[in-house]
């Protein structure tokens, strides 16, 4: 673990990226307390202000501060970015420890579910399911989720194939341990360091399919401030408005690149072999 | 070689029956009864109407196999009922317009990504840790962590509204009629430019990526030394024993990327107003259009697993390996 330490603060970009998602954290849970406005308060005397010192990042359309409303955004992608990436988990971590332990028939199938789930372009079956689901924060936490499991099973089947033959793992199965205590007492805890690696690289492609449905306005539903739904107005407003496009896709982009680095940075410190087999295997955003 | 084509063929089976199956259980996704859901801010049909057309359509009062089995039944005879929409028309025939532009904004994309990632993957990897190398690398991360929308709105804002270059919507102008059949064609080019741009943009990260991963693990190999150790000149070296293997995975990294680069499309053809597939998908899910909907997944998934298929006999025939080992079994 010392060692994990040692690595990961040598690596100067993931310490940045580590940096900028702590703060990130932090600004979003005091949101309410730091945002200089309530992020729906109308004001037709300020519609489409440009940055000023009133509001450093200017208004929109309906006079709302946009500093505000990113601050409350940032909480929007930040909780669908975790807890989307928990659902995807545990569907992986489940169905992919069950493939590898078991292998046959079982691997069989839960493998040719992941080669049929991978066959739908994501943002085709999301927009799909929203279109017969009430559009809430809750839905589209779940969908993602439904729909990003298949990199972590994928991870944690390829993890137990080897451990599962290992000495540790036939001593429990001689003494009669059962099959659900090996998997969860003695195999799952040694294949847990990639999924990490997979969940801190899965967050940031959560937040960009996010933001992509809220900015078609398929995502999380006005009043609701999200960023991708800040550039869903601001896109009507591009000719006047232009700080309405550019800073919610830069804090996108920021937050973005900073769990990636994080994620990297951790994957080379827990193990370098890992570099190949996760960066192979997590496919990326829709 | 044949054999083994046949055996992907017939493993593709089970996955369309399981599109099909997922497609057909969206449906039945929502809680309650899928038809009694009022979404959307502007319903443009009322829920009632809705609700009887999709009961007569999937039959909804019968049992599910039954509902599976009628809808499997005309799909099989390419039948995917008609539009909600008020001109009612085929929805096969909606999608039959479509898709040739997405596939055309597709096949380009990918030409542009494979021609330009293999060259940067081959040159940051030779020279590993130079300065192009470390420019590459800022690129890879900053391209990945780039809303393909965003982007989009920036090169709208800087050529579209500053600078007045090029235009953003749309795949002609609407003086098109008008001009000479050359200025048609630059007409239609410059409205793809913005477009490609944008969904090149993330996949040429990915890949330049790839290729470079993939020809560093080459270049250590033993075959490689000993090209080195009888002589042959580095440009042999590189271009020819080591860029030969490193381009194997790519092959199937390729086939593996199609649904995201057809996803992407969904974003791009919004906002540039393009007249594809991901568009309709975009309209049919505002006018909860059903029928378009469930054929327009059917439809994209059917045509990934072809690709797929497309991509995975491709690899074994640039790579006999793979062949030998599925003939023994070990696949």
């Amino acid at each position: 673990m010392r060692g994990f330490w040692r690595a990961l603060r040598r690596n100067r970009l993931a310490l940045a990226g580590g940096v900028v998602v702590v703060v990130l954290a932090v600004l979003a849970l005091l949101a309410p307390v730091i945002s200089p406005r309530d992020p729906n308060r109308l004001d037709v005397k300020r519609i489409l202000d440009a940055p000023s010192k009133a509001h450093p990042l200017g208004t929109d359309q309906l006079g709302r501060d946009v500093l505000s409303r990113m601050l409350y955004g940032a909480r929007v992608s930040l909780a669908v970015g975790f807890v989307s990436v928990g659902i995807a988990a545990a569907i992986g971590i489940v169905l992919g420890s069950l493939a590898g332990y078991h292998g046959g028939t079982t691997d069989a199938m839960v493998m040719r579910l992941v080669d049929l789930m991978l066959v739908f372009p994501r943002f085709f079956l999301l927009l799909a399911v929203l279109a017969f689901l009430r559009p809430s924060i809750w839905t589209i936490m779940t969908v993602i989720g439904l729909t990003g499991w298949m990199s972590v099973a994928r991870l944690v089947r390829a993890e137990f194939l080897s451990l599962k033959e290992r000495e540790f793992v036939l001593w429990s199965q001689s003494i009669g341990a059962t099959a659900f205590r090996i998997i969860w007492r003695h195999i799952l805890p040694n294949a847990i360091a990639p999924v990490l690696v997979a969940m801190t690289l899965g967050i940031p492609a959560a937040i960009l399919t996010e933001s992509g449905l809220s900015f078609l306005g398929l995502g999380v539903q006005p009043p609701h401030a999200t960023w991708g739904n800040i550039l869903n107005e601001g896109k009507d407003a591009i000719e006047i408005g232009w700080w309405l496009s550019v800073y919610p896709g830069l804090a996108i982009l920021v937050t973005v690149l900073s769990y990636n680095l994080l994620g990297e940075g951790i994957r080379d410190a827990l193990d370098p072999r890992l570099r190949q087999s996760v960066g192979r295997i997590v496919s990326r955003r829709r | 070689m044949l054999g083994y084509a046949l055996r992907r063929l017939v493993l593709a089976i089970p996955l369309l029956i399981g599109i099909t199956l997922i497609s057909f259980s969206v449906i039945h996704l929502a809680p309650g009864e899928p038809t009694e859901l009022g979404t959307g801010d502007t319903p443009i049909q009322s829920d009632r109407e809705v609700r009887e057309r999709l009961r007569q359509m999937y039959g909804l009062d019968k049992p599910l196999h039954v509902q599976y089995w009628n809808w499997l039944a005309r799909l099989v005879q390419l039948d995917f009922g008609r539009s909600f929409s008020p001109d009612a028309r085929p929805v096969l025939q909606k999608i039959g317009e479509r898709l040739p532009v997405t596939l055309l904004l597709n096949v380009v994309e990918m030409m542009i990504i494979v021609a330009l990632a293999i060259p940067i993957g081959v040159f940051s990897a030779t020279r590993q840790y130079s300065k192009f190398d470390k420019i590459t690398t800022i690129f890879v991360f900053v391209g990945f962590a780039t809303p393909d929308f965003w982007l989009a709105l920036m090169l709208m804002i800087l050529f579209g509204v500053q600078l007045g270059w090029l235009p953003i919507s749309g795949l002609r102008s609407p003086t098109w009629e008008y001009l000479s059949f050359w200025r048609q064609q630059w007409d239609f080019v410059g409205h793809l430019i913005l477009p490609i741009l944008v969904a090149t943009f993330g996949g040429l990260a990915g890949f330049s990526r790839y290729m470079r991963q993939s020809m560093l693990e080459v270049v250590r190999q033993d075959y490689i030394q000993s090209a080195r150790a009888k002589g042959l000149a580095e440009s042999v070296v590189i271009g020819k024993h080591a860029l030969r293997n490193a381009l194997l995975p790519i092959v199937t990294v390729l086939g593996l990327s199609l649904p995201g680069l057809i996803g992407g499309s969904v974003i791009v053809e919004s906002i540039f107003a393009i007249p594809g597939m991901g568009q309709l998908m975009v309209q049919a899910v505002f006018e909860r259009d059903y029928p378009v909907i469930m054929g327009n997944l059917v439809i994209v998934a059917t045509l990934t697993l072809g690709a797929n298929l497309i991509a995975d006999l491709t690899y074994s025939l640039v790579d006999p390996r793979i062949r030998v080992a599925a003939r023994r079994g070990r696949r």
